[in-house]
């Protein structure tokens, strides 16, 4: 169990030496995102919620993580895209974001989780600035991984609420 | 064998912590001119293991300074000097003093040493002029004979370092008492196969040449005694000077193995001057760390062992029952099994609390030295009753109260009580009372400070309410009323602003305080009787018991304590003031209907309010209904924080999670009454002018 713990952590560092990061993908609205694997904690189907009184259209409400309350993100409705129905194919990734004052653990629903991807971090292209839509500000870079574009994003502002 | 100290910085600290506590408590009991020789020991050995403590861990500044408070202790003991006021007061001082540098030691700041070479100072002095008479001959003696040479030997047994004692420590502190020769014998060192570093097999010989008598090297090798051979002899008679002295020892010392003890000469504990202007104006307040861990009676532990192995058994009962094909009468000991699960449960969250109750004593105990200090400096005479000091309450509920009660009880010496001559003249007893009392009501605790004083000057609190537009001058009020405005922010009937209380800052703050936690102050007062202020808190933060509602379809929570009724409203009596605002008259009262679904924005159709539910609250002595779709079961909930992961929500206070796993929010009143405000201008003018109108009737 060691042996095998402290194989991953090497294999981890000798990958972030080369600046190499993994990064779980998922999809919204047919387009491809992702976040860093360190920052995830689980990921959850969608479950029932408690609706927050008075806050923005975006926070869906609290869960009941094993005794921890937890905010639930729309990142559509954060990303300024479309609303959609949430179903059974609906996913909660659980993530842990580090904030000045702290760190805090949210969730946010997505439409499906894709895959996981080794990306380098010099391979991520700055988002081009011509659009000033406040969904851009949310996205770190953009790397090609094939034929597919995918948008990283950067946990620290989108969930600073 | 190194050993990393810092590991037992934070026991040393609280044993410290403690150690001053019971010096201030014993120092106030001392009575000068009938002081109990058991108290004053008390107060000696808490000051000696502080001494010692601090020595270990090389807080120089604190062991020095406890020095010569124990100086000054010990001849009290000893009884070669009379105890005054005088000496309390200092020593009462020193306790804060030290207690200022152990705060700022422990949260690793450089202390603050101007207050304690001054307070030193006056230590010296004090010791210094009692002295006279006896020191005189002392010194007379001590200056026509010079120094003595002590001839030591010291022989650890071997097990010296599994007691945790350090020669090097106790060579160093010889090494301070004067000029210090050293001889180390290895003789009895065995082959390196054999030797084990932790045991002693090394012994010295000393030869100490110091002003200081015989007791103060006993005092180093005290803790020894046990564990060594000690001899401590004055050899080679008396001398004048170093030159003879060091031919004495050369002739007594044996040439093998001579280890001059390098510190010896150069060690002299040098007295750091007081600066003159130590008298410390700018004193930096030093926050003591908020304290994280807590004292469990062992009684309180051993309840939840045994608890825990019951579950234990319980747990391995129903596994075993899941192993076995079900029949009907698995079906009924797997109930039984269950409902002493639940049972077990129940106990084990019960005791888990009771390990954060402590008994109020805790707060409590820091009056009488505050009282003590505000009387003198007031000139009053005041008298500290403590009622009830057991009265067991949660930690963190106890830290955040003491600071309001702190508030009151200044206000009570400040304010409440008359001068003597104000006493005397009124025909009272001159000596004035203070009363804190504390018991349990209901879920409650409630904290009463009472004085017997002048009480509320009703009508100066009515003029300034007035002056300070709080009030309109026709406004008709009781006196209860007109009392209860003293704790409307900015208020201050005092004309004169004192240090002690009169700022304006305060009652609002206390108020503010006591409401943070969930709980509620009021006073009453008779003139030229006394005051009493009455404070009601929840036993516990982590708890509260609450009234499930249903709202659209939503659960939310109202805490149960803040209810007054519940009722179905009766249509003829509700009208329809300004624009959206509902009214239900209640009995002599005009309640305001805040429809919840409205307030939280939920999608919720109620035609006509007849025979609707309203769940009337009341907080601030504002009364308010609101409007729910059901009235759903009470029960006790666990609060959780929605700050932890998200922010404040108005309106909400926190949130639990229920049996089934849901979570629901649990409602703060004083915060939706803010957020009805907001929304609907004008609403809370209303709610005093009707209140107002009633007064009327």
């Amino acid at each position: 169990m060691n042996a095998e713990k402290s194989e991953l952590n090497n294999a981890l560092s000798l990958q972030q030496e080369q600046g190499i990061k993994q990064f779980l993908t998922f999809i919204m609205a047919d387009e491809e995102y992702g976040v860093d694997i360190l920052t995830v904690q689980e990921i959850r189907s969608w479950e029932e919620i408690t609706e927050l009184p008075n806050s923005p259209d975006f926070v869906k409400g609290v869960i009941n993580l094993r005794g921890t309350i937890v905010p639930i993100i729309d990142l559509r409705l954060r990303f300024g895209l479309s609303s959609a129905e949430y179903g059974s194919l609906t996913v909660v990734i659980v993530v842990k974001i580090e904030f000045e004052q702290g760190s805090k653990i949210m969730g946010i629903a997505v439409d499906a989780v894709s895959d996981v991807y080794s990306i380098a971090e010099q391979d991520a292209k700055a988002v081009p600035s011509l659009s000033e839509s406040n969904s851009c500000e949310y996205v770190a870079g953009l790397v090609n991984v094939g034929e597919k574009m995918i948008a990283l994003i950067d946990l620290q502002k989108t969930m600073n609420i | 064998m190194s050993i990393d100290l810092s590991q037992f910085f934070e026991v040393f600290f609280e044993e410290s912590f403690e150690g001053l506590d019971t010096m201030e408590a014993e120092l106030l009991n001392l009575v000068p001119g009938e002081e109990d020789l058991e108290t004053i020991n008390t107060i000696f050995r808490a000051a000696h293991s502080i001494k010692g403590g601090s020595g270990t861990f090389g807080f120089t500044s604190v062991a020095d300074f406890t020095h010569v408070l124990e100086t000054l202790l010990d001849q009290i003991r000893q009884g070669e000097r009379e105890l005054s006021t005088e000496h309390v007061n200092l020593l009462l001082k020193a306790v804060d003093c030290l207690r200022g540098l152990l705060a700022a030691l422990q949260s690793e700041q450089e202390p603050d040493l101007n207050e304690a070479n001054a307070l030193r100072l006056q230590f010296e002095q004090v010791l210094e002029i009692n002295n006279d008479a006896e020191a005189s001959v002392q010194l007379a003696g001590a200056k026509d004979t010079g120094s003595n040479t002590y001839q030591i030997d010291f022989k650890p047994h071997q097990h010296l370092f599994k007691t945790g004692n350090e020669p090097l420590f106790m060579i160093s502190e010889l090494a301070e008492l004067g000029e210090l020769e050293t001889h180390v014998f290895y003789d009895e060192v065995p082959d390196i196969t054999e030797l084990s570093s932790d045991e002693c097999f090394l012994h010295w010989r000393f030869f100490l040449n110091t002003a200081k008598d015989k007791k103060a090297i006993n005092e180093i090798f005290e803790w020894v005694e046990d564990d060594a051979d000690i001899s401590i002899e004055l050899c080679g008679g008396l001398f004048t000077n170093d030159s003879q002295n060091n031919d004495v020892k050369h002739s007594v010392v044996s040439d093998e193995c001579t280890l001059k003890n390098e510190e010896s000469s150069t060690t002299q504990p040098a007295a750091t001057p007081a600066k003159p202007k130590a008298q410390s104006n700018d004193k930096k307040p030093v926050t003591t760390p908020e304290s994280t861990s807590i004292r469990v009676g062992i009684d309180k532990v051993d309840s939840l062992i045994n608890m825990v192995g019951e579950l234990v058994i319980t747990q391995a009962m129903l596994n075993q029952l899941s192993e076995q094909e079900i029949t009907p009468a698995t079906i009924t000991s797997l109930q039984e099994g269950l409902a002493q699960l639940a049972h077990n449960t129940r106990d084990l969250q019960e005791n888990v609390m009771r390990i954060r109750m402590l008994p109020i004593n805790f707060v409590f105990s820091r009056f009488p030295r505050l009282v003590r200090d505000i009387a003198q400096k007031l000139n009053k005479q005041v008298e500290l009753k403590l009622i009830g000091e057991q009265t067991e309450l949660d930690k963190t509920v106890m830290e955040k109260i003491s600071d309001p009660m702190v508030h009151l009880v200044r206000n009570s010496l400040d304010h409440g009580l008359e001068t003597v001559e104000q006493r005397v003249a009124a025909g009272k007893d001159p000596v004035g009372t203070v009363t804190l009392n504390a018991f349990h009501q209901g879920g409650n605790i409630v904290i009463e400070i009472m004085d017997d004083g002048q009480g509320l000057n009703t009508k100066k609190i009515r003029e300034k309410a007035i002056a300070n537009e709080l009030i309109t001058a026709d406004s008709i009020l009781s006196d209860d009323e007109v009392n209860e405005l003293i704790f409307m922010p900015g208020f201050s009937t005092m004309d004169e602003v004192s240090d002690l209380s009169g700022r304006g800052v305060g009652m609002d703050v206390v108020k503010r305080n006591i409401q943070s936690l969930n709980g509620s102050v009021e006073v009453t007062s008779a003139p030229g009787v006394g005051s009493t202020f009455t404070i009601r808190l929840p036993l516990t933060l982590a708890i509260l018991d609450g009234q499930l509602v249903k709202v659209a379809k939503h659960t939310y929570i109202i805490p149960l304590i803040s209810i007054v009724e519940s009722l179905q409203i009766d249509i003829t009596k509700v009208s329809r003031v300004g624009k959206n605002l509902d009214v239900l008259r209640l009995r002599d009262e005009y309640i305001p209907i805040l429809r919840l679904y409205d307030i939280f924005n939920h999608q919720n159709a109620i035609e006509s309010l007849d025979k609707t539910l309203l769940v009337v609250v009341e907080t601030d002595n504002q009364k308010v209904g609101l409007l729910v779709d059901d009235l759903l079961s009470q029960q006790q909930v666990v609060i959780k924080s929605l700050e932890a992961n998200y922010h404040k929500v108005d309106g909400v206070s926190g949130a639990t999670i229920l049996g089934d796993g849901r979570v629901s929010l649990i409602v703060d009143i004083s915060g939706l009454i803010k957020l009805s405000g907001l929304k609907k201008p004008g609403s809370q003018e209303l709610i005093i002018d009707q209140h107002i109108a009633v007064e009327a009737q």
